[in-house]
Parts: structure tokens; sequence; C-alpha cells
């Protein structure tokens, strides 16, 4: 490699060009950027947040229930006195935990399906699109509901009904990158070389269809952060005493009118989350996916 | 949902910004609707594409009609249970077991419980004591109500801004309009409606409080159709109308503000689209004002993505609707789903999910149907 030449030497070297690339985009769009400062500070609040939290987010203080925001309680306590700045950062935890169990749980699935349909075609690519089309006829909340439902109650029931709701959205994604990238030239030739079909599709498929799942799976998870609090809300989700906002929320509800700070909170916080989510999903879509 | 619309019918539910809407009829890469086509011969194409969406429709209803039957029948929780109790003898659990034929078969069971809804039996609510589709019936209208408003509200605020947005691209407006729309799809529902409570009801007063009405205009019209809004009209009780008006007003716009974030940011990627066209350029040189370039001519030929895009919302806030009615109170479906959720009253809580699922298909059929007999370029 002469000095002058640009052109990667190896896979790794264009990979990391292509990312570093990438993120000097990313950076440079103010709508990204602000999406990645939230979502970065998402992070490390839940990585640090029993050393940023001035309390124990469960010490219950009766004396000091109900007190307004300010000196040391900044953002006030609830009806049991416990301190609600605490709360809201232990609950990012809970928060990005969810967020990222379904993306781990439904973009897997949803690429496989997507991918092998895609490649496929025919009657696999009929039958599995169907049920695909059977999932995304029903509304996202009202099966997630039902599911939990009768599934009962908690964390993990809503995780995974938040993940059955996910994954079509990313299979549809992934059969419609397929379908472009299906007849071309470089599939052609790995397929002469002998590659088999599952080969095909995860070596030279799957890679197609990972930016527009990103931006899509970014996106998403502003609605998965919105659906959880949903559930935790309604007592579907996450059970109190967890610091889960939505449950929070929901017990900040009787004292809405007085107190106005035990449910206004964590509402703020899911907000702020929940747009940091999509503003960097719309960064990352015009860094990612132009034609979009 | 049909192939014409994939993800993006979805997406508006989960409340965020979708893709691109790619509503082209015909969705020639999907093989069942190939087949159906071939088996149609050579008709009229558009008599063709609606068959093929009906068929697509059909098998999707089955889905979601199995769907819910495995919810209810082979998951965990023990139907006999919920509907005997715990403390019940072993006879009463095995006469209850034979009643609900559960020795049966499942594909037997599956086809009991087809034939039961294709009679309009959705079985009978613990909780009520009524039958569900009656519950629903009753429930119904409210939330139609609701969403109604809600959806006009998205219109009459979304699409002029979405335009606005538009024509001022990259300028202050298109910003300012582009960060109140993330504003919309990134805020909770349930807990806008509760700051919107503080806000205009207790603390300002504009507005009326949780519920559908005041307790003493309860039950003074006579419900004919059920809406609220036109009963007292047809009754002609100014006060109750302009009542149920004031208890409306907060859930629709919060419901709405949803629905306007997501309108707006469509009409305007549809409308710059629109606006880079040739015949644009065309009308503007013969001279035609702005006004009715951008209104008529570019927002004309906008309007046949959009009817998608509305009809789409429009079922994503039968589903907003759950959690906005539960903070307001709102005695429609919403509610109806949710405490009988906390109930654990199972068919109440599967008959609702197939209503709303069915509505929400059939509001994607309908807007299928309507793309293809409005936009001349299908025919």
């Amino acid at each position: 490699m002469t000095a002058l030449d640009t052109s990667p030497g190896s896979r790794l070297a264009a990979r990391s060009a292509r990312i570093f690339l990438a993120g000097q985009q990313l950076i440079l769009n103010p709508i990204g950027l602000v999406g990645l400062l939230i979502v970065a500070a998402l992070v490390l609040v839940a990585l640090l947040a029993p050393m940023l939290a001035p309390h124990a987010p469960d010490a219950q203080n009766l004396d000091l229930r109900l007190i307004a925001p300010g000196g040391d309680h900044p953002l006030g306590t609830d009806q049991l006195g416990r301190d609600i700045l605490s709360r809201i950062l232990h609950g990012a935890r809970i928060t990005l935990g969810i967020v990222a169990l379904v993306v781990v749980i439904a973009a897997p699935i949803g690429l496989v399906v997507g991918c092998v349909a895609g490649y496929h075609g025919g009657w696999v690519d009929v039958v599995m699109m169907r049920i695909t089309d059977v999932f995304l006829a029903f509304p996202r909340l009202i099966l997630a509901l039902a599911l939990v439902a009768a599934m009962g109650p908690g964390i993990t029931n809503a995780v995974i009904a938040i993940a059955v709701t996910a994954w079509p959205v990313y299979a549809r994604i992934a059969r419609a990158e397929t379908l472009t990238v299906r007849g071309t030239d470089y599939v052609s030739a790995a397929r002469l070389q002998g590659a088999s079909s599952w080969r095909l599709i995860r070596r030279q498929i799957m890679p197609a269809c990972t930016n527009s799942l990103i931006v899509r799976v970014t996106l998403d998870m502003a609605g998965i952060i919105l659906t959880a609090a949903g559930l935790g809300f309604l007592g579907l989700g996450a059970q109190p005493p967890s610091p889960e906002w939505g449950a929070m929320i929901a017990q900040g509800r009787e004292y809405l009118f007085d107190q106005w700070w035990i449910a206004t909170v964590p509402g703020v916080a899911i907000l702020v989350v929940s747009l940091g989510f999509n503003l960097l999903g719309d960064g990352l879509r015009d860094v990612l996916d132009p034609r979009a | 949902m049909t192939d014409s619309s994939p993800p993006q019918s979805d997406g508006a539910v989960a409340g965020q910004p979708l893709g691109p809407l790619t509503a082209d009829a015909g969705a020639p890469d999907d093989p069942l609707a190939q087949a159906v086509s071939a088996a149609a011969g050579r008709g009229s194409s558009r008599l063709i594409a609606i068959l093929r969406r009906s068929v697509t429709f059909a098998i999707t209803f089955l889905g979601l009609l199995l769907a819910t039957f495995v919810i209810g029948r082979v998951i965990p929780i023990d139907p006999v249970l919920a509907v005997v109790g715990d403390h019940a003898s072993p006879e009463t659990y095995a006469a209850a077991h034979a009643a609900m034929g559960l020795g049966k078969p499942l594909h037997h069971q599956f086809w009991i419980y087809l034939s039961g809804l294709a009679a309009g039996d959705l079985g009978t609510s613990v909780a009520t004591a009524r039958p569900v589709i009656e519950d629903i019936a009753r429930y119904f209208p409210a939330t139609l109500e609701l969403a109604t408003v809600a959806i006009l509200i998205g219109i009459g605020f979304g699409i002029p801004a979405g335009v606005w947005a538009a024509v001022r691209r990259g300028r202050l407006a298109d910003h300012v309009i582009r960060v109140i729309s993330l504003l919309g799809y990134s805020a909770p529902t349930f807990w806008l409606g509760m700051i919107g409570l503080l806000v205009f009801y207790a603390t300002l007063g504009l507005v009326a409080g949780p519920g559908r009405i005041d307790i003493m205009f309860e039950g003074l019209v006579p419900a004919t159709t059920g809406v609220m809004l036109i009963d007292s009209l047809l009754a002609r009780e100014w006060e109750v109308f302009a009542d149920a008006l004031a208890h409306l007003v907060l859930p629709a716009s919060v419901l709405g503000l949803f629905s306007m974030a997501y309108i707006a940011r469509m009409t305007r990627s549809f409308m710059i689209e629109q606006l880079g066209q040739e015949y644009v350029l065309a009308a503007r040189a013969k001279g035609i004002s702005p006004g009715r370039v951008v209104w008529r001519h570019a927002l004309g030929n906008a309007a046949v993505p959009l009817i998608t895009v509305i009809a789409l919302t429009y079922g994503s806030l039968l589903e907003g609707s759950v959690l906005t009615e539960t903070v307001f109170a709102w005695p429609g479906l919403g509610r109806y789903l949710t405490t009988s959720l906390l109930n654990a009253d199972m068919n109440a809580v599967l008959g609702a999910t197939i209503v709303v699922g069915a509505v929400f298909m059939a509001l994607n059929l309908l807007s299928d149907i309507l793309y293809t007999a409005i936009d001349p370029r299908t025919r």
C-alpha cells in the first residue's frame, strides 16, 4: 500500500473506517447529536445509579413524605417519603434493561424471518409473511395487554409481550431489503462459488439489511419505552416498589392535584429518554439510510 | 394489514416516526397476491386488486382469531379456574371443564370458537355477567367519539403544519414543527393526559374533569347513536352538548397531538416530494399564485398517500385510547379492556382485542381500497 492509496487494506480497516465516517456524520447532524447525548446520558445514569443517587431508591421515611422539590430532595419525595430523584436514577436501569432485552430478543427473530422469507420466496415466503401480517394486524399495545393478561403481570412477561409485538416490523424491513439484494451480482457470484443458502443469507444478505434495521430499531426503542411505561402504569409491567417510571406515575396519580411532582417527574424522564431515541433514530436515518 | 403498507401501520401505533410510506398499489412481490390475480384471470385490474386485498384480509383475520384463541386457551392460566374460582369442588370443576368443551381436541375447540364468533358470541364477561358483545356495543361509541374528534384535530392542525414545514423547508418554522412533532410522539399519552388535567382542569378550570358527562346530565339524553355530541344535538339539549364538549376536548386533544405529529410529518415529506416535481415548476411558470400551487396542485397530489396515513392513524388512535381512557375515566372500549384485564376477565379481554383488531384491519383494507379508487394512476 503506497502512501497515497486510501483504499482500506483489510476488511477490519474498511469496517472501522465506515463506522468512523458514519459516527462523524452523526455528530455533525445536530438532531442526531442531541439524541446521542441523551442516550449516552441514560446509559451512564443506568450504570452509575447507585453512585449518583443521594438516597437509596426504596428507603422510606414517613416523616418526610410528600415533600416538595428542593433542598435535600431536589425532586421531592413520594407518599412513602422516598426520594424521587434517587428512584428516577435507579429507574433508568429498568428502562434501559427492558429496551435492551426486547431488542436482543426481537431483532434477531425479525432479521432471520425476513431474510429467510425474502431469500427463499415461494410458499416459505407466503407462510412466514402471513404469520408476520397477523402479528402486524394487531394493534401493538392491545396484543401486549392481552399477552400480559394471559401470562400474568410482571416485568419478565412485559418484556416477552413487547418482544412478541416488536419482531414483525423488523421481519418486514429485512424482507424488503433482502428482495432488493437477492438478485444482485455479488450474491449470484457467492452462490456460483458454491455457498449454501444459509451461508448466503448470513454472510451476503443479512449485512445488507443491518443499516435499515438499526435505524428502525433505534426509532422503535422510543415506542418500546412508551409501551413498557404504559404497562407499568396499568399495573401490568414492573410491580411496586420497583422504581419503574410508568409505575411511579401510577402511584403519583392520586396525589396529582396536590403533590404534582410525584407523577410529573417520572413522566418528564420518559419523555426525555423517548425523545432521545427518536432524535438518535432520526439522525441515524439521515446517515445510514439516505433514501428514506 | 396488506402488503402495500408494510410496517408502517404498526409503527404508527407505537408512537413514533415511520419510514417512508410505500403505499404502492399492487405489491407485485407478494406470491399470494400473484396467485390470486392469476386465478382471477384477466378481468378488471381494479376489481382484482380489491379481491386480492379481501382474500389477504380474510386470511389475516383468521390468523388474528387463531392468535386470540391460543392466548385464551393454551397459555398457562387455567380457563376453568378463571370461571369457577380456586375453591371449587372437583365435581364443579369437571362440570365446567366439560361445559367449556376443553376435553375435545384443540382443532375441534377452535372450530367451536369460530362458530360461536360467527354467531356473534364472544362469551360472557365474568365481571359484568353480560355477554361481551353487548358490553362492547355499549362502550364502543364512546371510543369512536373520542378517536374521531382526535383525528379531526390531528388533520386540522397536522396537514397545515406539514404543508407549512415543507414550504419553509430548512427554515425556522420547519424546525419548530419538527421539534413539536417529535415531542408529540415521545410523550407518554397517559402522562400527558394527567398533566392536561392538572393544568387545564385543576389549575385553570378551562375544561371539565374526568368522565364523559356531569352526573347531573347523566341519562338526560336518549342514547340514539351512543355518541354523546350527536345525541345531545338530536335531543336539542344544548347544555348537555356544551358539557359533553367540555369533557371531550382535553382527552381528544391529548390523543390528537399524537396523530397531529404523525400527520404533520408525513404531509411534510409528501409535500417536499411533490414540490420538487416539474408540474409545480410549470404551474409556477404559468403564473398561478403560489398559494394555489401549494394548496391545490401539490397538496392535491399529496392527498392520495395521505389518505392511507390518516386511516392508519385513526386505527392507532383506537389503541391509544386504552391509556387515555384510563386516565380520563372515559367509559369506552379502552377502559373496558383495562378493567377486564385487572379482573382477569379473559372473555372480555379477548373480545375487545378481536374488535379493536378487526376495526384496525378493516381501516387498513379501506385505505387500500380508497387508494386504488382515488389514484387514477392505479386504474
